[in-house]
């Protein structure tokens, strides 16, 4: 049958550049394998010229891949299933590059695009160890392009084409029909909690991150193959400083959205799949400083390789994780299954890497050169390893417990754990804490490292000169973590005093790092930045790190319910009397204000947006004086919902930004049918004990008024200032119902009304004060519409801007050192500076959604 | 100080990581079944949603409860109550990952993830059932 109006053509091609893509990358990895074997050089130049034209005739390919796949996107060519799953009509030009990368083929594409680029990079900078790296990384473009070829081989399709039509991969009565495509009116579209600008370039940093790691890791094998075992560290420097810069950034990138576009609640939640991408990170570090202690003083070599072949090993195996489904549930943002022929090749693609790698390093061993005479105690390498050493076990313990989800499948262990558990093993209760409180000794350890290993020199340096150079930063710091416990105590007592007592050292080894690093600008380098690259980068680590303790220890829930004292406090766990479930929901009725934290919140308008189904609830937050009730301060936010047609809703948060704190809220609930406006009013009758007030469908009976109640609903204690009307209401039809409105004084001596409602009668009560001779002042609204609310969690979280800063610092750090350590020229390292410095600080600080 | 001794010391941190991680409650994945046999432990239950039992959530009454019942495939059934609001699509969700404790006549949950079906568009048959039903609608429109 002939299909009318279906655009074969750029399928086509796109399917020829694919195999051309795989082909030429296979072949380029055996030319610059042989370029780099041989004796001869002649021949090998030869090899080396072939190697060349074959990598760019891949490089090409990829281009044109990716171009393909975005023509057919943006032409909404629906008879190709990518277009289909991933674009639709509505969707915004900003957001065709996110709908690309959100597929799995899409963004192993990017993946290879990056390697593209940094390939070529690498042809005309990296002389004489262009051939070995090219081999690895051409390698690494097989396996990546075989992902997406779409061949089948006997019954298993090797790889997942994005070219593949729509017809051949989903079955239908309409696909029987020649013009089935006219019933295609539109694509699925890109996922809504995707669109968002940070969708849109958080992915190509990251994965600019993840591809860089292969720098180092083709360095390492370099060195081995060509048997020249230390010659390969001076120039894979600068790429690895290059490597951690854009991995932090993209990681950093990714908190970022989720704090500020997802509703997690925060910025960091030790998901697996944040976890994958920080372990190689870590890694990355690690073996950063090895490699400078190698430059510097001759140790440290074999580590060197290790570390650069486990981050590379590491960031594939997070590949493993992420993407083919084996973390199930325990990820909020894991891809799923993507069948089984492709989670087999992103195994063998796992293992074809390090299993080698790895065997060739141990094969080598003995013959990297090492000195064996131990550092000293009063040298900078001894103290520097030392610090790569926690960071790597930090980084083995991060995985382990991410891992859990694959010993369950892992057969052996899984018969294990069964054996002893009875059952698949899971993350505890509170699963953030078993990352922190091992995470907070290694910020410890890593605070105090970080501040006094610059202080000692290389191989060994007098005790006087030490001491006298580190005494006043350790007072600094000291006295610094004392003023700021004493003016600004840090309020995390969820997880005991000794927890926090570790919170309180960590906070003083981040101070401690600040204090020393900046100091150390000064008395060590005399000032000039241009070298002081580490410095700055440690300087920015600390600064996160503080902002990180401040940010999570002091993040406040403003929007509980308990603290409004209303309603029940249910969930108290009686082993540990402590509460489980915290009530992070308040509920906003439409005009009318409710106390949050300090400020008193109305729920004043909605307005939708220009995107389907999109609708923002604006919020007006007001903060008043306490004696003269005047209004200090008042800002309007608009956290937004989008409500799909199947009621499927996705929730982005608002955030008002302060200098020193941001005031974070999100919608949990809303009514989902369209709301009219409610024009009603409170209207005021005085009543005493025992009378009665009317009302348009029947008549409410003050039955008591209650002082300090303690009930389901409010606990008030004896010394509390809280009165509570204890209602009747009586409709026409004899329904009986019972309301309970309240007032009370809080710490602030402000008067906060509870209302209630009768939601059957469209009827507000409120306890408005109290009147002459006995009686009660009560307020009645009754409305003929439906009541409009919204229900939202309201987070404030305090010096949050210092983690952004913090990330910022240190990335422009790793940028100064590798432009000294690269030797780049003036004129383009300003040009570099000035772009991503000021791209950072814009993505970070100022542009807010 | 010799390199040694601080390798001694890195070892006894692993140790003391290694006994603060053994120490520390793992959870397990339960069915409702083996859960009421564990009152007040923490576990993990993979169940659905009993669509013949209603949910109940009053957020302007109380937003921080919500209450269903739940059903897992070997018939176990047990009401759940949620101290936080309701995680939309709940209705819609093929398979719920309930975290919490078993009660003596309820699930006290802590925290729900929700598989629901919009969300995995590498599922072939939900895009076979999405694209019918977008044929279905195109072809009464188009009558």
């Amino acid at each position: 049958m002939k299909f009318l109006g279906e655009h074969l053509l750029p399928g086509q091609l796109g399917h020829f550049f694919v195999i051309l893509g795989f082909i030429a990358s296979l072949l380029a990895s055996i030319s610059f394998f042989k370029a780099s074997s041989g004796n001869d050089p002649v021949e090998k130049n030869n090899w080396l010229r072939f190697g060349s034209i074959l990598f760019f005739t891949q490089v090409i390919s990829v281009i044109a891949v990716f171009s393909i796949i975005y023509y057919i996107c943006a032409n909404h060519y629906y008879e190709y299933m990518y277009a289909y799953k991933h674009a639709s009509k509505e969707l915004e030009p900003k957001y065709l590059l996110a709908c690309i990368w959100e597929g799995q083929e899409g963004s192993f594409l990017l993946w290879t695009i990056w390697h593209s680029v940094l390939g070529v990079f690498i042809l005309f900078n990296a002389k004489e160890w262009k051939a070995p790296v090219m081999s690895v990384i051409s390698l690494a473009q097989f396996f990546l392009l075989m992902m997406i070829l779409g061949i089948y081989v006997f019954d298993a399709r090797i790889g997942n084409s994005p070219f593949t039509l729509t017809r051949n991969e989903i079955a239908g009565p309409i696909f029987g029909r020649e013009d089935y495509l006219t019933f295609i009116k539109d694509g699925m579209g890109l996922n809504v909690l995707l669109r968002n600008y940070w969708m849109v370039i958080h992915p190509p940093v990251l994965f600019l991150g993840f591809a860089s790691t292969i720098v180092p890791f083709a360095y390492a094998y370099a060195g081995i193959k060509t048997k020249q075992y230390g010659a390969w560290i001076k120039p894979v420097i600068p790429w690895a400083l290059f490597s951690a810069c854009v991995l932090g950034v993209g990681i950093m990138m990714g908190g970022k959205w989720a704090y500020e576009s997802l509703s997690f609640g925060g910025y960091w939640a030790w998901d697996p799949v944040e976890n994958a991408s920080l372990v190689p990170w870590l890694l990355l570090v690690a073996g950063l400083h090895t490699m400078v202690i190698y430059n510097a003083t001759g140790h440290s070599l074999r580590a060197s390789y290790l570390f650069a072949i486990l981050c590379f090993a590491f960031i594939l195996y997070s590949t493993f994780l992420t993407r083919t489904g084996i973390l199930g549930d325990t990820s909020v943002h894991a891809f799923t299954e993507a069948g089984n022929v492709i989670n087999t090749m992103i195994g063998l693609f796992v293992l074809a890497f390090t299993g080698p790698m790895l065997f060739l390093f141990f094969r080598h061993y003995k013959r990297i050169p090492a000195i064996h005479k131990e550092e000293e105690a009063s040298s900078r390498e001894f103290w520097m390893f030392i610090g790569s050493l926690v960071l790597f076990l930090a980084a083995l313990f991060i995985i382990g417990v991410t891992s859990i989800p694959v010993y369950n499948k892992t057969p052996l262990l899984k018969d294990i754990i069964v054996y002893f558990h009875h059952a698949a093993l899971a993350m505890p209760e509170d699963p953030e804490f078993l990352y922190n409180k091992v995470m907070i000794l290694v910020v410890f350890i890593i605070g105090i490292l970080t501040a006094i290993a610059q202080y000692f020199k290389y191989k060994q340096s007098p005790k006087s000169y030490f001491t006298k150079k580190i005494a006043l930063p350790t007072l600094i710091a000291a006295v610094l973590t004392t003023l700021i416990v004493w003016a600004y105590p840090l309020q995390y007592f969820k997880q005991g005093p000794v927890f926090k007592g570790a919170i309180y050292l960590g906070f003083f080894a981040a101070m401690y790092a600040l204090v020393a690093n900046a100091m150390y600008i000064w008395s060590g380098l005399n000032g000039k930045i241009k070298n002081a690259g580490g410095s700055v980068t440690h300087v920015g680590f600390a600064l996160m790190l503080l902002g990180i303790l401040i940010s999570s220890s002091n993040k406040e829930v403003i929007s509980s319910s308990t603290a409004n004292g209303i309603n029940a406090q249910v969930g108290i766990d009686p082993m540990t009397k402590k509460q489980d479930n915290p009530q992070e929901n308040l509920t906003l009725l439409r005009e009318i204000p409710t106390r949050m934290g300090e400020y008193e919140v109305t729920y004043f308008s909605d307005s939708s947006g220009h995107e389907k189904g999109r609708k923002f609830f604006a919020l007006r937050f007001d903060k008043k004086d306490p004696s003269s009730k005047k209004n200090m301060e008042s800002f309007v936010i608009k956290p937004d919902v989008y409500i799909m047609k199947d009621n499927n809703m996705s929730s982005n948060p608002d955030t008002k930004s302060y200098l020193t704190k941001d005031v974070f809220t999100y919608v949990t609930s809303a009514p989902d049918n369209e709301k009219v406006k409610d024009t009603a009013r409170f209207r005021t009758t005085e009543i005493a004990i025992g009378d009665t007030a009317f009302y348009s469908k029947g008549m409410i009976i003050l039955k008591d008024v209650v002082k300090n109640p303690n009930n389901q609903k409010y606990h008030f204690k004896e010394d509390d200032l809280a009165l509570m009307a204890d209602l009747s209401v009586i409709s026409r039809e004899q329904m009986h119902y019972h309301a309970t409105p309240l007032i009370r004084i809080d710490e602030n001596n402000m008067a906060q009304m509870v209302d209630d409602t009768v939601y059957a009668q469209n009827l507000f009560v409120r306890f408005e004060g109290v009147g002459d001779g006995k009686k009660l002042k009560l307020g009645i609204k009754e409305s003929d519409k439906t009541i409009d609310y919204v229900t939202v969690k309201s987070y404030i979280f305090p010096y949050i801007n210092l983690v952004w800063l913090g990330l910022i610092i240190m990335a422009a750090g790793l940028l100064i050192s590798m432009v000294k350590r690269s030797n780049l020229s003036p004129a383009r390292s300003v040009i570099l500076y000035i772009v991503a410095i000021s791209s950072l600080v814009y993505m970070f600080l100022f542009a807010n959604g | 100080m010799k390199k040694t001794h601080i390798i001694i010391l890195i070892g006894i941190a692993v140790l003391i990581v290694g006994l603060l991680t053994y120490s520390v409650d793992f959870s397990t994945y339960d069915t409702i079944h083996s859960a009421q046999e564990k009152k007040g432990k923490f576990v993990h239950v993979i169940a659905k949603i009993d669509k013949s039992e209603p949910v109940v959530y009053d957020p302007i009454n109380n937003p921080n409860y919500l209450s269903f019942y739940a059903i897992d495939s070997l018939g176990g059934k047990t009401k759940v109550v949620y101290h936080n609001s309701k995680p939309t699509d709940l209705e819609r969700s093929e398979r719920i990952v309930m975290k919490g404790k078993m009660q003596a006549d309820h699930f006290e949950c802590s925290d729900i993830l929700l598989k629901c079906p919009s969300k995995y568009k590498d599922d072939k048959k939900q895009l076979e059932k999405n694209m019918n039903e977008q044929a279905a609608t195109g072809s009464t429109s188009a009558q």
